[in-house]
Parts: structure tokens; C-alpha cells; sequence
């Protein structure tokens, strides 16, 4: 007997930490000195569950600072490239970003101590988690049900499960093998979803695309 | 289950609801205060309004106490306003003495409330040094700020901070905002109603009592600005914006409207700067109105073309957010929370001159398909990020996290009711 699939939902509270940089060398010195995971994840995964214009381009907070503030394309480009889910640990993840922040800082022609338009403000991000209620037995159930979801379970199930799995992936990817072989492939297109690109909403549309893609609209495979 | 709740579910959607319920259930029975000084005007009370009988539905003991004091004590607090938003003069010492003395006689008075709550919202400076009276207190304080304090007069601050550093946490609107202070900054945007009077939907027949009574003709552009008289707000750069736009025709009319909260006596003086600035041309419309007047504010939103805010200093700007709501493209000042909710070139324009104003009235008024256009935007914006239902759900989830301690992440099935 698989257990039914808990629908957990979560919203995120921004707290700050009261750190923040006018220019690319003040970024770096900060990025080097504050060691909070929860600023990490808040830059990178929190824009999702917060206030903010969708903004295609740039999706975590240093990449969009980069060209909106410090008007440097090059920058942006090398920070938006970043994936975060290749990174178990958030200091990790903070590493890399200083390394293409050193690498920027390095070239002969750019200056690091001009100031942006508005500074970068450091935060963290505060989660809490609640369980819906809701039971979903079986998937083909949840190929009609997750349309219904809120962005928050969206956010909790599919992005921040990458902190949560053994194997990083998603809740949805995680819950399906246990249906038997002809699920797998179903998992495996579910992960494959880029959490990257779109609103949770968006998300949440491509999710339910891929479980109607192989299960039909009836909930069949 | 029906309710004031369940009213917001065809605008926000059923889930957004239920997760609101969900949220609210750990802090079912706990009373919560929340303390400002006036009941009437400005954009805190109108949120207080709302919020408490929300809390209360959802089983929360919400109560909402109002600190009373004399003209010099809102003349101080006035000074505090404007200098904790940079101007930058000391206030007498007489005057902040006083401003401690009300607050004290105001405990005499909620006290007992206040220090029987779990948690005390204390809102703006105003009532701030209640907590320093509150010795037999046994809740959790939290002091929300909602004024712009990123660059305020040093005196200003270092007197308030005494006040503010005691207490358990803080919020602010932005991040842009917090001050450097050893105790949680949290940040959370305040929020409209779009079942207020303010932003319910009105029908022509509403709006055309709003032409009538203003002598506003609906054949021609309408530019409006609604705010208190104020000169953060900038009033008479709006005036000098308009008068470049009139150069150009075609004709179009502009709405000052505003009022003059309780608590701000430098309203009066403002507003007769504007009248003199104006000069008696016919198509500038300045409307006093009064605290209530909700509806006629809705309506003049909903008649404008474009809507300004071209504020010098502003908080959040709840004028821009209500005006997006209603599908109206903003051109405001490069302050304060205006620059969050005005994306430039998608849900408006921000401008930093009488000048720049101006341009982009001209432009939008010039380029109709965009002006619908950046009005959709502007109201899908306000609908995923500034209703008052997201607003609830983060003083929820923020008083959960407080009375759970401060951790990163909090999981409510394993703490159990709090």
C-alpha cells in the first residue's frame, strides 16, 4: 500500500538582515563575510513566493541587481546561469557566486566601486509549513487536483523539496516510482519541468501539462 | 463556511482562502492588539478596518485601540513623521517630553489590554513608547513602521530607536526602509481592499455623479492625483506638470484630491499653497474631501486616464496600488514603495521631475493601445502581489513564527497549537 501524497503548503516571511551593498566590491566583501543559508536560498528560490515582476531574464536576486542596478549585462548574464539545485549546500552555492563576482572584478576594464542605482539588500527567508489536509491516494488523482494547488505547495513540493530529498529532486518525482515501473517515466518528465523560468502559477501549469500529457484528461495512462 | 473570508474568493481564487484558514488555525483564541492614533484617514487605518474584523473570523481575539493626545502632541509627532522621512531639524525637547508624558497617560488607559495580549501591533511612532511603559507585559510586541525611514534626521532616530530597540520584532514595508537594529526586521508591503469603498467596482452610473458634482467633462483626459495635502507629495510639481502637458492640448483636466488626516496639522497650509499654485484655472479641480469619502475617491480613479503620484518621499503609496487595481497606468515619483509597484514601461512610468511627468502623460495620452495596456499589467500586478489577503497571510504566518520561536523554517504539524 503506497502512501497517499500529503499536500503540504508554506508561506515564506522576508527578514533583513540588515546588510546591504551600494557596489560590486560591497557585494563581494558581504557575500564573503555573511554565512546564512537562508540568504542564499532566499536570492535564489524565494523570488518566487514574494512580491516581484516576472522578470524572464535574470531570475535570482544578484543576477537581476547586476543589470538593473549596476547596469552590467555581462555580469547578469554569468549570474543568471547559475542553478542553484546543482549545489547540496548553500555555501556552496554562495562560492560560486563569489567566484563569478571575483572573475568580474578581475577584468581590466571594469570598475567595482561604482555605484548602482539602489543597493542590493540581504535577506533571509522564514518558512512556515502546514499540512492542507488533503490526501491524494493515487496519481491520476493528482493529474486533477494539482491545478488546485496553491503556489505555496507548488513552492514547498516542487522547489524547496530540493533541500528536503535525498536525491534533491521534487516531492511529485519522488511519490510516483512507488505506483509501480509505469510511473517512472511520468517522474522523470516531472523533473525535468525547468522551475527556472516561470511563475509559481506558470510552474504549476507545466506540472499539470505533463501529468495530462501521460495520464489524459481523464486521469488515464 | 461563509463569512467576510469567503467574499474575496472569486476575486483571489478559493485556494488562497483556505490557505488563510490553514494558517490561521495554530493562533485560534490568542489576543492580539493592534494600537494606532487615529481611527480615521490615512492609509493604516483604512487597512486596521479590514484586518481586524478578518482576524476576528478566523477565531483570533483581534482588538484595535486608538492613543488619543493634544495638538502639541501631534505636532511633535508630525515633526517626527516628516524628519524620520529626512528633514533635517531637532525637535524641542519640551515637545518629545511630552510626546513620552501622552504615551504614559495613554497606558494608564489600555494598559491592562495591552499587557494582557500575546501579541501588540504598535503602529507608526506615535504610540512607539507604550512597550517603555509595559513592565507587566506578557506578550510578544511588534512595531510596525510604515513611513519611509532609510535616510532619517540622526536625532530623530536615535530618540525612537530607544523606544524601538525593545521590542521583539520590527516590520517594515521594504527592505529599503529598516534601520540597522539588533532584533528580527521583517519585511511585509502593505495592502488594498478590493471590496472596500475605496476599490469596489462602480458602476456608470456612479461615475457620472462623480462628473456632476466636480463639473469634470467626460470628453476630456483626466489626470487625477489623490493624496493628503502634503509636500512629500509633491502637489505642487504636479500642478507645474500639468501646466506643461496644457501646452500641448487636447484639453485635459486635472483632479487634486485629498484630505487632512487628524493627526497632520500642516494640511491646511499645504492645501492653500496648492489653491495659490492653481491660480483659478478652471481645469484644475482641487477637492478637499473629507476622511469618508471613499466612494468619490474610487470614482475619480476610475474616471482618470492616468493617474499620478509623484510623490518626493512616500512609505508604500497605497494611492498607486488602488489606482493600478482599477486598471490605471501610474506615473510616479522615484520614492519609497512607488518604485516596487511601478515598473517602468510595464505597470507605469517612474519620473523624477515636474518635467518627466509631463512626457509621459503626453505619451500615454498620444499612444491609447498603451495606455489600456499598461493598465491590464498594472491590475494583474495588484492581484498576485497587493490584495489585503496576502497582506493577512503574512501578519499570520509572521505571529505563528514569533510565538515559535525564530527559526528558519517552521512546521506546524510538528509544533502542534502554540
Amino acid at each position: 500500500m503506497v502512501e497517499p501524497f500529503a499536500v503540504t503548503d508554506c508561506a515564506m516571511i522576508a527578514i533583513a538582515s540588515g546588510e546591504k551593498a551600494a557596489n560590486l566590491r560591497e557585494l563581494h566583501d558581504r557575500l564573503r563575510r555573511i554565512d546564512a543559508p537562508g540568504i542564499m536560498y532566499f536570492h535564489f528560490w524565494g523570488g518566487l513566493l514574494r512580491p516581484y515582476f516576472v522578470d524572464p531574464e535574470y531570475q535570482n536576486d544578484f543576477a537581476s541587481w547586476a543589470y538593473h542596478s549596476l547596469h552590467d549585462r555581462y555580469l547578469a548574464e554569468r549570474l543568471s546561469v547559475i542553478n542553484p539545485s546543482r549545489f547540496e549546500q548553500m555555501s556552496d552555492l554562495r562560492g560560486e557566486v563569489i567566484e563569478v563576482v571575483e572573475d568580474r572584478m578581475d577584468e581590466p576594464d571594469f570598475d567595482p566601486r561604482i555605484d548602482g542605482e539602489s543597493p542590493f539588500f540581504f535577506i533571509r527567508g522564514q518558512l512556515v509549513v502546514f499540512d492542507t489536509g488533503i490526501r491524494v491516494d493515487a496519481p491520476e488523482q493528482m493529474a486533477r487536483r494539482i491545478g488546485d494547488m496553491t503556489p505555496g505547495s507548488i513552492f514547498y513540493h516542487f522547489i524547496d523539496a530540493r533541500r528536503r530529498t535525498a536525491s534533491g529532486g521534487n516531492d511529485f518525482s519522488e511519490w510516483l516510482p512507488s505506483f509501480g515501473d509505469e510511473y517512472v517515466e511520468l517522474a522523470r518528465r516531472i523533473a525535468a519541468v525547468d522551475p527556472y523560468l516561470a511563475s509559481l502559477v506558470g510552474l504549476r501549469a507545466d506540472i499539470a501539462r505533463v501529468f495530462l500529457e501521460r495520464l489524459g484528461e481523464g486521469g488515464e495512462q | 463556511m461563509s463569512g467576510m473570508l469567503e467574499n474575496y474568493a472569486p476575486i483571489v481564487g478559493e485556494t488562497v482562502i483556505g490557505q488563510i484558514r490553514q494558517l490561521a488555525r495554530p493562533l485560534e483564541g490568542k489576543k492580539v492588539v493592534h494600537v494606532n492614533s487615529t481611527r480615521e484617514g490615512g492609509g493604516v487605518a483604512e487597512i486596521l478596518h479590514r484586518l481586524i474584523p478578518m482576524k476576528k473570523e478566523l477565531g483570533i481575539d483581534a482588538s484595535w485601540e486608538v492613543i488619543t493626545g493634544d495638538a502639541d502632541f501631534f505636532r511633535c509627532t508630525k515633526e517626527m513623521h516628516n524628519t524620520l522621512q529626512g528633514d533635517h531639524r531637532d525637535i524641542p525637547a519640551a515637545l518629545l517630553d511630552h510626546y513620552r508624558q501622552v504615551n504614559a497617560r495613554n497606558f494608564d488607559r489600555l494598559g491592562e489590554t495591552l499587557n494582557a495580549a500575546d501579541i501588540v501591533f504598535i503602529h507608526d511612532p506615535q504610540p512607539a513608547p507604550l512597550l517603555a511603559e509595559a513592565a507587566g507585559r506578557r506578550g510578544k510586541w511588534i512595531w510596525r513602521c510604515h513611513i519611509d525611514v532609510s535616510r532619517p534626521h540622526r536625532r530623530t532616530w536615535k530618540f525612537l530607536q530607544q523606544f524601538v530597540e525593545g521590542y521583539d520584532a520590527c516590520i517594515f514595508s521594504l527592505p529599503d526602509f529598516a534601520q540597522p537594529l539588533d532584533l528580527p526586521l521583517y519585511i511585509i508591503p502593505p495592502s488594498i481592499d478590493p471590496l472596500s469603498d475605496k476599490n469596489v467596482t462602480l458602476d456608470s452610473a456612479d461615475l457620472d455623479v462623480i462628473y456632476h458634482a466636480y463639473g469634470l467633462d467626460p470628453g476630456r483626459p483626466i489626470i487625477s492625483q489623490v493624496s493628503r495635502f502634503d509636500r512629500f507629495k509633491d502637489p505642487l510639481g504636479v500642478i507645474r506638470a500639468f501646466r506643461i502637458v496644457q501646452e500641448f492640448g487636447p484639453r485635459p483636466q486635472l483632479v487634486l484630491a485629498g484630505g487632512t488626516a487628524s493627526d497632520d496639522p500642516e494640511g491646511e497650509e499645504v492645501l492653500e499653497e496648492v489653491r495659490v499654485a492653481a491660480a483659478r484655472d478652471p481645469d484644475i479641480h482641487i477637492l478637499l474631501l473629507p476622511p469618508d469619502a471613499h466612494r468619490t475617491i474610487n470614482g475619480i480613479q476610475r474616471i482618470s486616464d492616468i493617474v499620478l503620484q509623484k510623490s518626493l518621499k512616500e512609505g508604500f503609496g497605497l494611492t498607486v496600488t488602488e489606482a493600478m487595481w482599477k486598471g490605471k497606468p501610474v506615473i510616479g515619483g522615484h520614492a519609497g514603495g512607488i518604485r516596487i509597484q511601478v515598473v517602468n514601461h510595464q505597470t507605469g512610468f517612474l519620473v523624477s521631475t515636474p518635467e518627466g511627468a509631463a512626457m509621459r502623460i503626453r505619451y500615454l495620452l498620444q499612444h491609447r493601445e498603451r495606455l489600456a495596456e499598461i493598465g491590464e499589467r498594472a491590475r494583474e500586478f495588484v492581484l498576485e502581489n497587493y490584495l489585503l489577503t496576502r497582506h493577512l497571510s503574512e501578519y499570520l504566518a509572521l505571529m505563528v513564527a514569533l510565538l515559535t520561536g525564530n527559526r528558519e523554517r517552521i512546521v506546524l504539524g510538528e509544533i502542534g497549537h502554540i
